[in-house]
């Protein structure tokens, strides 16, 4: 027989590794073929791997070529092979090569590769998991694991792609890569290139579509009903009827909390929101919100918790806006700090403590960092090249210089990062800066600067990850952030600023320089603790006492996962680091992105003038929170979510059930006589509790959410099968049954309040009222379901929960807030700018008006490009440059285009 | 893929097993499920199959040798992937075309021994065929032979109708 290949053909990879398995039964010739050469006469397209038989027949597919060679070896079909096999072929290969058509042929990167595939691989995992086998089809590896590790191979060698948390497939990958039949096929196909080896082949291939409809999604994966053994519906049983015995006494509130020696101590913070920013609805599910959830979850627990948060005030945004409202820059902090305040405590976030970062407190722990790294010798010296606004006659903060993305060419990149491919960004190496504020260019001048000695630090980095990222809850995007900023090398990073509004240097002649936001923002957390508590250092300085949750959105990660962890392991003064970072995606709005300047989208402060309550947002966020995937806002699944699932689902539940205690049996909880029926029901409860507490010690916040909604389900169909309303006027048997059914009934919606006090307080405490739950019950949930409301209990007045959502009512508010502000805000910058020609954006300038302007920027563009070439002096190109911009704005207005709106910004 | 359900439940009685399976349908895609009474669920189409083969004692039909059971098992796959219920007129075309050429000198797929993949083969692709126009029918001759064989074999073809099939060529030049 003959084995037809091609240079990067990834189907070889199996197919090669499975041949040995061949030898001494067959020859088999190998021949390699242009990866268009069509050697299936019968087939159109093109396709390798094939294998010739010797009775002339062909084998053109990857997984019956390698059964082939099992069956000659004489291994024997089976169904659970048959089930990964046809897994792989429609499932796995679907979503693997629109992945590493990405990754080889389009150069993406990062999620944008690996998001199509998370979830094929999350499902092999989870099946080595479950059936506890180190194989996929049992103890000794066969036909399944050579034909998954081969399609599987290009692309896990990257360790980037292959996420830690799923340690199971971890370590099946692993022990595959191994051994010698694999190892061999990957040196032939790849030759050390790794993926890159797969290029010739896959060039010539047609796009792959990508898997469906799952980049941007709202809707859960579809969970298989589990089915219950006998012991486990026993066990549910006895644990029911122990009932409020079973809670342990509440433990008493401290004040200040303090970590307890022995006990579980977690510590929460949520990233600190920048205090002149109002907050929009993406910020506050990314951290204060997501925080707030896990924060009364802990406290649910009996767990020691303390959760801060505070505003970030330093910085040339504050100068600014204090300039602009003609205040002093603390004045502008104190009020906009009272503005996140209120804004959060209508949101009910429960901190314990909400500081901020101008404080006595914060220069001192800030100063101590820098002296002990200073002494330590991990801070550098040199001088920078950094922009000045001559107009406005100061340095420029990296935020406040805008320009073109020097890695990706993205327009509108900041003077920090880039908001498209992420990467760090120093404002000098910007393309095409511009001033914000003022839209001139800005000149480069140079300074004396401090910098951390980040690549001195990074062995210890390393070390640190090694021994925490194992078996702890960082996010998936966390994790790939760190590990691609760690294998581009790290550099040494700017601690300085030319300010004044700032944590002051302690080091002479840095008099009139400040440390830079991103050293000592998050420093905040300690100083905002340590203005809590004189003891702060009992969290912060307690690594092996205190677990250590941070909560943000992912553009937060690499200050949080590398800037501060370097700082405080070069200081050496035994810091509690973060144990579980935990890193969101990004939250559209409709179909675009949240944007203040636009006024499009829905800001903190006025989600309290639509007149929904805080509750339903909070129950909405957490619903679509971009947990693992970017997600999206949207009125009209807003209305739809409130309508089904809140009201017509879970209060629907909640209320019948408390409506049948008072109408049918005076208020009082009847007697319960569980039948078989009525266990199987407790025990799915169960269950489903157990998910809800193994997502959120996971926090996979968004998911539990769900595990309460299908509890509430389960609960409702239980009514309807056993319709007490007609039972109660039936014969006596019939009244035992009613009677059994709203108990239970009435118990799984106490449950409920409970679980849901994470997600809505205050219906929470509503529902918990009603039922008159008993104080210790409502404030500990266990892992067992509990009787906690016995028969006899009497509940107070029962009433609904939750109001229907009207088209009309959405309607209005989608365009009261989807760019609506638009033009008011254009208005305002018009009256702001200096020149009058601006003002008139309405209007539409003669068409050869237009293309004479057209024509100057072509010309201007290719002045600014022919300087560049020639690496010209620098304030040359910049006037230049300047020249260009001022045209274009000028073209702008002509063709009647708002000059200020930012373009192209749609992110999907 | 196309449901599943259907085709297990005709492929079920064509194998004389009487007891009927209720199959749950998973994701989007509404792929089967079949829960066995002695130990895990079964997910997919093909493999649900192989299984009831096994169950009606009728192994035969995965094929006899190991090159038999391998081309069993590749055509089984081809039609899972290639015949979808979002397949294009195009995609389908090419798919006849293909097949047509295969069977040039076949009888079954495997070659001259009936099996489980004629059987779904033809349950997937019986609302293709239908839809045929006669000439169409003439252009994938051997697929329409190889159709109208399958369709005559005792058991298989249960409520599907009966696609009509015209012995004398109309269309001289098509072939």
């Amino acid at each position: 027989m003959r084995l037809f290949v091609s240079e990067g053909a990834p189907g070889s990879l199996p197919v090669l590794a499975a041949a040995g398995r061949a030898r001494g039964r067959a020859e088999l010739l190998i021949s390699t073929v242009g990866p268009e050469d069509c050697v299936v006469p019968f087939l159109t397209r093109p396709k390798v791997p094939v294998l010739q038989l010797d009775s002339g027949n062909y084998l053109f597919s990857t997984s019956a070529i390698c059964r082939y060679f099992f069956l000659l070896s004489g291994w024997e079909q089976d169904d659970l092979t048959n089930q990964w096999l046809e897994w792989e072929a429609t499932e796995l290969q679907p979503a693997l090569s629109a992945a590493l058509y990405y990754l080889v042929v389009q150069g993406k990167k990062g999620d944008d590769v690996l998001g199509s595939v998370r979830r094929a691989l999350t499902h092999i995992d989870h099946s080595l998991r479950r059936q506890n086998c180190p194989f996929l089809a049992g103890e000794t590896e066969s036909l399944a694991d050579i034909v998954l590790w081969g399609a599987l191979y290009p692309l896990l060698q990257d360790p980037a792609y292959l996420p830690e948390e799923l340690s199971a497939l971890h370590s099946w990958f692993q022990t595959l890569s191994t051994q010698e039949p694999c190892q061999r096929a990957a040196e032939t196909v790849l030759k050390q290139q790794g993926v890159l080896a797969l290029r010739p082949y896959l060039q010539k291939q047609p796009q792959p579509s990508p898997p469906e409809g799952r980049a941007v999604t709202n809707e859960p994966e579809e969970e298989e009903l589990a089915t219950l053994s006998e012991e486990e519906i026993a066990m549910a049983v006895t644990a029911w009827e122990k009932g409020l015995e079973s809670l342990p006494p509440l433990r008493p509130q401290q004040n200040p909390v303090l970590p307890v020696a022995g006990e579980r101590n977690v510590l929460i913070t949520s990233a600190l929101p920048y205090v002149n920013n109002v907050p929009h609805l993406g910020n506050i599910i990314g951290c204060v919100l997501s925080a707030d959830v896990f924060a009364r979850y802990s406290r649910l627990r009996q767990w020691n918790t303390l959760y801060l948060c505070g505003t970030d005030e330093y910085g040339t945004a504050t100068e600014t806006k204090a300039m602009e409202e003609g205040l002093t820059p603390q004045e502008i902090c104190d009020k906009y700090h009272i503005i996140h305040a209120d804004i959060y405590r209508w949101f009910n976030i429960s901190f314990d403590v909400f500081g901020r970062t101008t404080t006595p407190q914060q220069t001192k722990i800030t100063q101590d960092i820098f002296q002990r790294l200073l002494a330590r010798g991990f801070v550098l010296q040199d001088t920078v090249e950094q922009l000045r606004c001559e107009r406005c006659a100061r340095f420029l903060a990296d935020r406040f210089v805008e320009g073109v993305c020097p890695f990706c060419g993205f327009e509108e990149a900041r003077g920090d990062q880039c908001d498209k491919c992420g990467k760090l960004i120093n404002a000098v190496e910007l393309k095409k800066p511009q001033c914000k504020v003022c839209r001139s260019c800005p000149v480069v001048k140079s300074s004396q600067h401090l910098f951390l000695d980040l690549p001195k630090l990074e062995k210890r980095l390393e070390e640190w990850l090694g021994k925490t990222l194992p078996g702890s809850d960082w996010t998936p995007n966390a994790r790939f952030i760190i590990r691609s900023w760690l294998r581009d090398g790290l550099k040494p990073r700017c601690i300085t600023r030319d300010l004044k509004w700032g944590t002051p240097v302690p080091l002479e002649g840095f008099e009139d320089k400040v440390f830079y936001v991103w050293f000592d923002a998050t420093i905040g957390y300690l100083s905002i603790t340590a203005n809590y508590t004189d003891q702060w250092e009992r969290w912060w300085k307690n690594p092996e006492q205190v677990d250590l949750y941070q909560f943000m959105a992912k553009d937060n990660v690499p200050f949080h996962g590398l800037v501060f962890p370097c700082s405080a392991l070069g200081a050496e003064d035994n810091y509690t680091l973060v144990s579980h970072l935990i890193a969101t995606e990004y939250l559209n709005y409709e179909d675009g992105k949240f944007s203040k300047s636009r006024g499009v989208g829905v800001f903190g402060d006025m989600a309290q003038d639509t007149g929904i309550p805080a509750d339903i947002w909070r129950f909405y966020l957490l619903y679509i929170r971009p947990e693992g995937q970017d997600s999206a806002f949207s009125w009209t699944d807003m209305l739809l979510k409130n309508n089904s699932e809140l009201l017509n689902n879970l209060g629907n539940f909640i209320n019948r059930a408390g409506m049948f205690v008072s109408k049918f049996f005076g208020g009082y909880v009847p007697e319960m006589v569980l039948t078989p029926d009525d266990q199987r029901l407790l025990a799915h409860v169960t269950l489903e509790l157990r998910r809800y507490h193994q997502l959120l010690e996971k926090v996979r916040i968004r998911d539990a959410l769900r595990s309460m909604l299908t509890i509430s389900r389960h609960g409702n169909q239980y009514i309807q099968v056993n319709e007490p309303w007609k039972r109660i006027k039936g014969s006596e048997a019939d009244r035992q049954r009613a009677g059994t059914v709203t108990g239970l009934a009435v118990n799984i919606a106490a449950l409920l309040s409970v679980m849901l006090q994470p997600y809505m307080p205050t219906v929470s405490a509503t529902i918990q009222a009603q039922l008159q739950l008993p104080p210790p019950a409502c404030s500990i949930l266990l892992t067992n379901f509990l009787c906690t409301l016995p028969a006899g209990h009497q509940i107070g007045t029962v009433s609904p929960l939750f109001q229907k959502l009207e088209n009309d009512q959405i309607e209005s508010l989608r365009q009261r807030f989807g760019g609506g502000q638009l033009e008011e805000t254009l208005d305002l910058k018009a009256k702001m700018s200096p020149k009058p020609a601006v003002a008139e954006t309405g209007t539409t300038a003669a068409p050869q008006q237009i293309q004479a302007l057209m024509d100057e920027v072509t010309k201007q563009g290719n002045i600014v490009r022919e300087l560049k070439a020639q690496k010209a002096d620098k304030n040359q190109v910049a006037a230049e440059v300047a020249k260009l911009l001022d045209l274009k704005k000028q073209l702008a207005v002509a063709e009647g285009k708002p000059p200020e709106v930012p373009k192209g910004k749609k992110k999907k | 893929m196309y449901g599943g359900g259907t085709e297990l439940s005709l492929l079920e009685k064509s194998l004389g097993l009487s007891k009927g399976n209720k199959y749950s349908a998973q994701g989007e895609r509404q792929i089967p499920v079949l829960q066995t009474n002695n130990g895990p669920s079964l997910t997919g189409l093909t493999t649900i199959a192989a299984h009831l083969v096994k169950q009606a004692n009728k192994e035969y039909l995965l094929g006899s040798t190991a090159e038999e059971k391998a081309i069993v098992q590749q055509w089984l796959e081809y039609g899972v992937t290639r015949v979808d219920g979002h397949s294009s007129k195009n995609d389908i075309h090419t798919l006849l075309k293909d097949l047509n050429s295969y069977l040039e000198d076949k009888v079954y797929l495997t070659g001259y021994n009936f099996t489980l993949a004629d059987i779904l083969l033809y349950y997937g692709l019986h609302r293709f065929i239908v839809d045929l126009t006669v000439q169409e029918k003439e252009k994938y001759l051997n697929v329409s032979h190889w159709f109208c064989h399958i369709q005559h074999y005792p058991g298989i073809r249960q409520h599907l109708s009966s696609v009509v099939f015209i012995k004398n060529r109309l269309y001289t030049n098509s072939h």
